[in-house]
């Protein structure tokens, strides 16, 4: 799987040039660029780390632990002396310090995109994939925090501001080499970033309301559920199929659950809006932020709605974020509610984003669910937790080696590896000045903002 | 028995006596008045080094009357005795707008910066400060206890500041000193902030240059004969060129912050660098005007004239010789305040060491806003500001359990 989906970067590239190749064109490309696997692919030889505490997630911790990867993958987990070590791997002794699965971020800004424009407050239709910065220097401080993949969003100053894209953090030449997926025509990519609360609100064509926001988006899915039963009822024949309308056939992927719903929501009552939402639709819905968590957690917990949320310093700032605290995370857990973080980058810088483990522990989450929600958690809330967010034999060789306990403030992240792949070196001095910061190494480049209020 | 036996032994009861009452003195107080006692695994008093199993005595007064191993001081019956894993000074905050720019982040409560016009030093921060805003309370849950607050960044001269503790229903309760420093800004925001202000950062200097010339060309009238119609504005602008209030210069930039020096160096202003993000390339010329910096929050976006900011800009400054201290500083948007304690915990994160850490927001803090007389340190005599927390302060799974003001325990929820 790995290796395919290094495939697409050379067919990227060749969309890249302004081609639009033929499927069977595409097909040809894959099949020469298989037989040409070998410089693209991570390591021939296994490679192993021995001597780490790793941290699965997918089970304990592993004191004295050895992981071995290979070809991309991950090939061996286990403590000393129950792993069969490859007799011709490359041993790297790393012992003292930690490993743990690469980190998830399922709410980032980080690649210079955007989403929809002013013109209205519904855009089905548009792809943050379509304006991203595969060089983007903000991906690479976020591979220095050892985020390894990420959803990343069009803003909340939308109802329906685009659909987003589930990338790695690779050290990519196009965005084809990030992307999750191998065709952006005919599989799903990304999920849907929607919101609610003041920021899509405003003046016309935005609602000025909350519940107009909400009537208008089951307007739209409305309008979709009609969509989908004329394609249905035309049952392929090309004289009845409606015209192809791009939004509604996105939102037919909604309503049909393969494309995930990630909505921005703060307040408690509009937390319960995003899920009547979803209830009457029938979509899928990761909550984002959810700042009033605390007061709904049974709520939530009882729909079975997954929320991702984040950690901030100091409650407020807005109005809908005057509750947001740092027991989010553990009274979602105490309710059986799933959780991961996210950074929000850069309203959380991607590089410190082991804190938000840290401070909702501190707050009273379970270590473990703390670190599950830097990882596997969020590959859940992206369809992605069969390929990443643990450290289990058959999945994608992403993984952060730290210099300590994950939740201690003192713990750098030494290394960051993608796909078997080396992407992080703290001891890179060109890495190290993403990590630590310096003069030129990260320019303000304008870039996402989140409708900033105040002075 | 002889008469100078007799008078021998006449001084040596009466100087008996007078010892013991004078060590009656000494102990009495301790003995009705101690009012609260902490006694910590560790106890850091910042002025000397770390105490295994100490104690610190705080009266009736809210001083320190003792600081010393368990062995060495005496808690008196009846006092409470607190425990914790670790205990320090109260921290100092020497850079916040914390009571004057709200969690709510709306225009009614955002006081930190008047933008009608550029430059307005006359501000008083008393006349702004809201003692019961929600942030005072967070940043006292999470250890601050001394706060350098007032007006913000964002303008040529945005108004003063003054130092309060985080206690008190109103700003009386709360102020320790009411005019500490002028806030000023050099960097670009200011044309972006100010509707009729300047331009360019050099037309900000000028009219920063031009207002000081008139303050001493105020001064020298008032001296001459006995001064005109008081000016509110030359008066305080009077007071920093004596010296006496601080010029405090949020400058993040080289080309900023050498303007700041070159302001200071002509005008003979006692200045304090804030920010600071790009002063590890120009340590030399900082350390060589002696002024201390207050470094920008780390944890600050870093954007705008922060995009050349460093993690380890405390160690970096420490190292090259500068006084250093840190700062929950000024935010924009979510969040409306950083907190000290992160802050320290990211400084002593990359490189600045546990000791130089605790000191720079405590001691070095206390010294750059005048008030280490008081606070900063564990010392007899001293406020008794203290923080017990249930392991070493800057982890993240460490909490702040206890906060004491003057005596006072403020906040004992573990945070």
């Amino acid at each position: 799987m790995t290796r395919t989906t290094l495939r697409s970067c050379s067919v990227g590239e060749r969309y890249s040039l302004g081609e639009r190749p033929s499927a069977l064109a595409v097909g040809a490309f894959l099949v020469a660029a298989l037989l040409l696997a070998g410089p693209l692919s991570a390591q021939e030889q296994p490679l192993a780390f021995q001597g780490a505490t790793l941290v699965p997630i997918a089970g304990p911790p592993i004191q004295d632990g050895v992981l071995v990867v290979h070809r991309g993958e991950i090939t061996a987990v286990g403590a000393a002396g129950e792993v069969d070590m490859p007799g011709n791997a490359e041993v790297r002794d790393v012992s003292g310090m930690y490993i743990m699965p690469g980190m998830v971020d399922t709410h980032s800004h980080i690649g210079g995109g955007d989403g929809g424009d002013r013109s209205a407050p519904i855009h089905g239709e548009v792809r943050i994939l379509d304006a991203l910065d595969a060089r983007h220097d903000r991906i690479r401080t976020a591979r220095a925090g050892g985020v390894t993949t990420a959803n990343i969003m069009p803003g909340s100053g939308h109802l329906m501001s685009g659909q987003t894209a589930y990338v790695k953090l690779r050290d990519g030449r196009t965005i084809y080499d990030l992307l999750l997926c191998d065709d952006v025509r005919t599989e799903i990519c990304g999920g849907m970033k929607m919101a609610n609360g003041t920021n899509p609100i405003g003046s016309p064509p935005f609602p000025e309301t909350r519940a107009r926001s909400a009537a208008l988006v089951r307007a739209k899915f409305v309008e979709a559920q009609q969509y989908a039963g004329r394609v249905q009822d035309a049952n392929g024949d090309p004289e009845q199929v409606p015209a192809r309308n791009l939004e509604l056939e996105t939102l037919m992927e909604i309503l049909d659950g393969r494309r995930i719903v990630h909505f921005h929501t703060h307040r408690h009552d509009d937390i319960l809006t995003a899920i009547r939402l979803s209830e009457e639709f029938g979509f899928r819905v990761v909550l984002h932020h959810v700042s009033e968590a605390a007061m709904v957690a049974p709520e939530i917990a009882a729909a079975g709605v997954p929320s991702s949320i984040i950690v901030i310093d100091a409650p407020g700032g807005k109005l809908e974020a005057v509750n947001l605290t740092f027991d989010a995370g553990a009274a979602l857990e105490e309710h059986g509610a799933d959780v991961a973080f996210h950074t929000d980058d850069p309203i959380t810088d991607s590089r410190v984003f082991l804190r938000s483990a840290g401070l909702s522990v501190r707050a009273g989450m379970s270590r473990e669910a703390a670190l599950e929600a830097l990882t596997l958690a969020g590959a859940r809330m992206m369809d992605l937790e069969d390929r990443v967010g643990s450290l289990e034999v058959g999945k994608d060789a992403d993984f952060v080696l730290l210099t300590g306990d994950p939740l201690s403030v003192y713990t750098r992240v030494q290394e960051t590896w993608i796909d078997g792949i080396r992407v992080f070196d703290l001891d890179d001095p060109e890495d190290r000045a993403y990590a630590v910061g310096g003069y030129g190494v990260t320019p303000d480049q304008g870039g996402h903002h989140h409708g900033m209020g105040g002075h | 028995m002889k008469g100078t036996e007799k008078v021998r032994w006449h001084l040596i009861a009466r100087f008996a006596i007078l010892t013991a009452l004078l060590g009656g003195l000494l102990a009495l107080p301790a003995l009705v008045e101690a009012q609260i006692a902490v006694r910590g695994n560790v106890v850091h008093p910042v002025s000397g080094p770390a105490l295994e199993d100490g104690i610190v005595l705080v009266g009736a007064d809210g001083r320190i009357e003792a600081v010393g191993p368990a062995g060495e001081v005496q808690v008196p019956d009846g006092v409470e005795t607190l425990q914790a894993a670790v205990v320090t000074p109260g921290l100092v905050d020497a850079r916040s707008v914390v009571g004057l720019a709200g969690y709510l982040n709306q225009p009614h409560d955002q006081d930190q910066l008047e933008t009608s016009s550029a430059i307005q030093p006359e501000l008083r921060a008393i006349d702004a400060y809201n003692a019961r805003e929600e942030l005072v309370g967070w940043v006292r849950s999470l250890g601050t206890t001394t706060l350098h607050t007032g007006h913000g960044p964002g303008s040529l001269m945005s108004g003063q500041t003054m130092v309060v503790k985080t206690r008190g229903d109103n700003v009386g309760e709360a102020v320790v000193d009411s005019v500490t420093m002028v806030a000023m800004t050099l960097g670009p925001e200011v044309s972006q902030m100010i509707p009729g202000g300047p331009g360019t950062r050099a037309k900000g200097i000028a009219q920063l240059r031009q207002q000081f010339v008139r303050a001493q060309e105020y001064q020298r009238r008032a001296g001459e004969n006995g001064g005109g119609d008081r000016d509110l504005q030359m008066e305080i602008l009077g007071r920093m060129l004596d010296g006496e209030v601080k010029a405090l210069i949020t400058a993040n930039r080289i080309s900023e912050i050498m303007a700041a020096l070159r302001l200071a160096e002509e005008f003979g202003l006692d200045l304090v660098l804030d920010g600071a993000a790009e002063a590890y390339l120009v340590t030399d010329e900082i350390r060589a005007a002696g002024v201390p910096v207050i470094v920008h929050p780390t944890l600050a976006r870093h954007s705008g004239t922060l995009e050349h900011g460093t993690y380890d800009a405390a160690k970096r400054l420490h190292d090259a010789g500068l006084e250093v201290t840190l700062q929950s500083g000024f935010e924009g948007y979510v969040p409306k305040t950083r907190v000290l304690l992160f802050e320290a915990g990211m400084a002593a994160a990359y490189g600045l060491s546990f000791e130089n850490t605790l000191e720079a927001i405590t001691l070095q803090a206390a010294r750059i806003i005048g008030q280490d007389h008081r606070v900063g340190s564990l010392e007899p005599g001293k406020d008794g500001d203290l923080v017990l927390y249930d392991g070493d302060p800057f982890e993240y799974l460490t909490r702040v359990c206890t906060v004491i003001i003057e005596g006072e325990v403020v906040s004992d929820e573990c945070r």
